[in-house]
């Protein structure tokens, strides 16, 4: 079903809105820019990994435990930035009833769900040398273990309904309502007591980290993000894909019934 | 290099986690590609 039909935006920004929610548009549009999204997110995320792995100085205090940060360092800034896509993407679906939205929010999840998986693995896994437990109930920690949690109820809600409509719209809610942890996330190290470190780069100050590793993280934190910019992109033009091979597939059922009622009239 | 193993076993979570969904994301466009255009009466004009 070409979806962008039915849809009869009303106020001048919902016109440019509804622009680009045209399947057809998007597929061309992204067919276009995701390979360029691919090799660039592939290439910055191997250049951060190597710096950092082999080239950045080990920490005093931490040894080459620190080189784990490289990864869940950018993972947890995905963490956050993919779940406030997701819901940027229901309000979205929620007040202009955008098309892609659904299908954008429906493929963040699983990715989002995904990066959380990593950074709480390998938060996991540094904290076990350097704090001596695998896992402790500090407020970033367990916030970022709800953050997870989000993620599973929503992937599990958008997939719970048989009319993707409803799914979609029970989605969106719980991803706008769980949108109040990510300033849990932000400021639990300053709210409350907590073992996990305060936040070492900020937008408002200088980081309080030795340039030599600062330049290996950013760039892997930039590839990362842009790698999973892609994902999300690739699987939601499979989305937008399949959605149409099942309207077509609907209008030839409904056809093919048609004609034999027809047939035994 | 100290503390080895727990280097290696981070960035192999991070590694088999963030393949997969690469590679699950590639194949899914390709299939749904083909499925449509051997479907899709528009991909024949």
């Amino acid at each position: 079903m070409d979806t962008s039909t039915t849809l009869a935006p009303s106020s001048g920004s919902g016109r440019s809105l509804h622009r680009f929610a045209n399947p057809g548009r998007f597929l061309r549009l992204s067919g276009k820019v995701l390979p360029f999204l691919a090799t660039l997110g592939l290439g910055l995320t191997l250049i951060g990994l190597v710096w950092g792995l082999f080239f950045a100085p080990a920490d005093w205090q931490q040894g080459d435990a620190v080189r784990i940060i490289y990864i869940h360092v950018p993972t947890a800034w995905l963490a956050s930035s993919g779940y406030l896509g997701l819901a940027i993407c229901s309000v979205f679906s929620l007040v202009w009833r955008h098309p892609l939205a659904d299908l954008a929010a429906a493929e963040i999840g699983p990715v989002g769900a995904g990066a959380t998986a990593i950074c709480l693995a390998t938060g996991s896994i540094w904290g076990k040398p350097m704090w001596g437990a695998w896992w402790v109930w500090d407020a970033r920690l367990t916030s970022v273990l709800v953050l997870f949690f989000l993620y599973l109820g929503h992937i599990a809600l958008v997939r719970a309904f048989d009319n993707p409509e409803r799914g979609a719209r029970a989605g969106a809610i719980l991803a706008l309502v769980g949108v109040v942890n990510l300033p849990i996330i932000k400021f639990s190290v300053d709210w409350w007591n907590t073992l996990h470190q305060p936040a070492t780069i900020t937008l408002t100050g200088s980081p309080t980290m030795y340039v030599g590793m600062l330049w290996p993280l950013l760039f892997s934190a930039l590839g990362m993000s842009l790698g999973f910019v892609a994902i999300v992109v690739a699987r939601t033009r499979a989305g937008v894909m399949e959605r149409r091979i099942r309207g077509l597939l609907l209008a030839r059922a409904q056809q093919e019934a048609g004609a034999r009622s027809g047939v035994a009239a | 290099m100290t503390h080895l193993t727990y280097i290696i076993a981070a960035y192999g979570v991070a590694v088999v986690v963030a393949g997969w969904f690469s590679v699950d994301a590639w194949v899914r466009m390709g299939r749904a590609r083909r499925r449509l255009s051997a479907i899709d009466p528009r991909s024949h004009r």
